[in-house]
């Protein structure tokens, strides 16, 4: 059987599973009473409303079949997102330079074109603006590498 | 009187050198990004909002607001000038706004655009100025069903009225109420949606999911679509309009103005709707509607005025009652809160001169922009030749910097990635993003308030139609879901049998 490729159908299933894990975790907290509510009783009430309107997104989705619209842009939705892990994990260990060098390369990276020199200048230039803007005008707190 | 002293004493806090260079920056990074499109005023303020921490309290909200209506100035500009709306506000001026331009009239067309928008700005800031006070007058009596009642009304308001697919923004509203409770329950000490990890105990820092969301987010969608950008600029030769340019264009500033000053107290409207409707009023009364959507000054005149009064009229809720009327309004909200100021009608009497200051610095701020940025036209229009695969890395620096200097906690950062995937696939799937900011901002009040008015009530629910005021903001949110659901419904209904 082939999977119903409409948006709503997925949409439904995100808010399923969304709802499902939220009522399943807050299953713990205590309900409460009306009159003195507990602290599971919001995230119940929203996990159960979440997984209504998953449950109506999903019928409407099998029925009519709108496709999801423009394409994915995988590579801007992975080199992105890893490119600001890089920031984080430099940030702790390398210092606010490699960090920046990192985040704004890596940025460029995930777009659909990658002019290695013009990266270069970017980075660079960036790092060298941020570095005077945020570390001595305003004085952040980080050292510029690790250990010097 | 009163009015005129506390407008005084306002414009005495905004006309204060810092003050006034923070008015300044505001609007420039407003126009800058208005003309630039792929960033607006949303991704920016939240971008900017950890800066914001070590200005004063004024200072920092009247930065935000100027970026925030110098971007309606800025969006209108490109649309006018090269038929790109550089926001969602302006894509109305681009049907009449380009062709006036086309046929060499771009100068009236932006000075028109500019007048309008500065008479909508005044007549806004007087508004704020009238109503606020009285209003947040009333809302002191509120007790926690009222605030209950209210932010039900606003958050449905929002959803319904929100652009795109009704129910979709429904369930981003529930989401967003979701997120908000993550961390520490106030009220039990319980531990919430936390996974054990200790950052998330304090809950998801606002910042992280307005980042993630408008700034990383949108950047995504636009590396996947491309668009062309030809930059094929009018030339602006004479700025003045003539007298019977002016002459056509008083009434759709006025009637503008009313439309926008209306649309801006709902919640849920963007600048756009007002705008829009804005638009389809002038076609309707004008006496030729044939010249509209070939050159009309009125179609610019119109929409101009009411996108810029919506703005202005956006403050009255997120000033009064602490309620925020659109994603922009949740983020100043969000500002507020982070300078340890709780939003709600304390904030009038207790911190006069935020109020009265802000008021004040949006007229001065309005003034600033016909100032400099008629004169300044050119500079923009040049800047819309940077490429945005120069951009884009810049706004990620900022952004990354900005989260980082919150807490200096990595965490943060993955969380911000993390939520830059989510924004993306919730778009892609027709979920429109600002409910589930209003949800994530009212989540904690809106849970911290229906408990309170239980324990209240004795656990009686009835407690929420037996008090007039609560009962009140009840009864429009009925009428508002039956207004809007039912047709909505109907069509549907249509739809399957037809």
């Amino acid at each position: 059987m082939k999977l119903p490729d409409s948006k709503d159908f997925w949409s439904g299933v995100m808010l399923i599973a969304i709802g499902a894990v939220a009522v399943f975790i807050a299953r713990d907290y205590p309900f409460g009473t009306a009159l003195r509510m507990g602290a599971g009783f919001f995230p119940v009430v929203l996990g159960v409303v979440l997984m209504l309107f998953g449950l109506a997104f999903a019928v409407r989705g099998l029925r009519d079949s709108a496709k999801i619209e423009g394409n994915w842009s995988l590579r801007a939705l992975i080199v992105l997102p890893l490119a600001f892990v890089a920031f984080g994990v430099l940030m702790e260990h390398a210092g606010f330079v490699p960090a920046m060098l990192a985040l704004t390369a890596g940025s460029a990276a995930a777009g659909p074109e990658f002019r290695i020199g013009e990266v270069l200048a970017l980075s660079v230039l960036l790092t060298i603006m941020c570095v005077v803007l945020f570390i001595w005008a305003l004085g952040l707190p980080y050292p510029l590498i690790v250990g010097m | 009187m009163d009015l005129f002293h506390n407008l005084i004493f306002g414009f005495g806090v905004a006309l204060s050198w810092q003050n006034l260079l923070y008015c300044l920056i505001g609007v420039s990074v407003g126009t800058l990004i208005g003309v630039l499109p792929g960033i607006g005023p949303l991704g920016t303020i939240a971008i900017l909002l950890p800066i914001t921490f070590n200005v004063a309290p004024v200072g920092a909200l009247i930065m935000l607001a100027g970026i925030y209506y110098g971007a309606q100035y800025g969006g209108s500009t490109t649309a006018i000038l090269v038929n790109l709306p550089g926001e969602t506000s302006s894509v109305v001026t681009c049907i009449d706004g380009y062709q006036m331009a086309r046929q060499g009239r771009a100068g009236p067309a932006l000075a028109i655009a500019a007048i309008g928008s500065f008479f909508a700005g005044t007549v806004g800031t007087l508004l704020i100025a009238l109503f606020g006070p009285p209003l947040a007058e009333v809302a002191l009596e509120f007790a926690a069903p009222e605030y209950f009642s209210l932010m039900l009304m606003s958050l449905v308001a929002a959803a319904v009225l929100a652009q795109g697919d009704m129910a979709k923004s429904f369930a981003m509203v529930a989401l967003g109420l979701l997120l908000g409770i993550v961390g520490t329950d106030v009220n039990t000490g319980v531990q919430r949606f936390s996974f054990g990890i200790t950052e998330l105990s304090d809950g998801i820092g606002f910042i992280v999911v307005a980042v993630g969301m408008f700034a990383m987010g949108e950047i995504i969608a636009n590396l996947g679509d491309p668009e062309e950008r030809s930059v094929f600029a009018a030339k602006v030769t004479h700025l003045f309009p003539t007298w019977a340019d002016m002459k056509q264009s008083i009434g759709p500033i006025l009637r503008g103005t009313a439309i926008g000053s209306f649309f801006g107290v709902l919640p849920g409207t963007g600048p756009a709707i007002a705008s829009f409707s804005s638009y389809i009023v002038e076609k309707k009364v004008a006496a030729d509607p044939s010249r509209f959507g070939r050159g009309a000054i009125e179609g610019v005149a119109g929409p101009e005025s009411a996108n810029n009064a919506d703005a202005q009229c956006k403050f009255i809720p997120m000033l009064t009652l602490g309620l925020p009327a659109s994603g922009v309004m949740a983020l100043m909200l969000g500002a507020l809160t982070i300078q340890g100021i709780q939003p709600g009608p304390e904030v009038m009497t207790q911190r006069p001169e935020l109020f009265w200051g802000l008021i004040a610095s949006m007229w001065i701020g309005n003034l600033m922009l016909v100032v400099l940025n008629l004169p300044l036209i050119g500079v923009w229009v040049k800047l819309l030749t940077v490429p945005y695969r120069l951009l884009f890395p810049a706004i990620m620096a900022f952004s990354a910097i900005g989260i980082y200097s919150v807490n200096n906690s990595s965490f943060e950062i993955y969380l911000t990635a993390l939520f830059g995937v989510l924004g993306f696939v919730w778009t892609k799937l027709g979920f429109p993003a600002p409910p589930l900011l209003l949800g994530f901002v009212l989540g904690p009040m809106m849970e911290e308030h229906l408990r309170r008015a239980m324990l209240m009530a004795k656990g009686d629910p009835t407690v929420f139609v037996t008090r007039p005021i609560s009962l009140a903001f009840i009864i429009v949110t009925l009428a508002i879901v039956v207004v809007m659901v039912a047709p909505a419904m109907k069509q549907r209904r249509g739809e399957i049998t037809g």
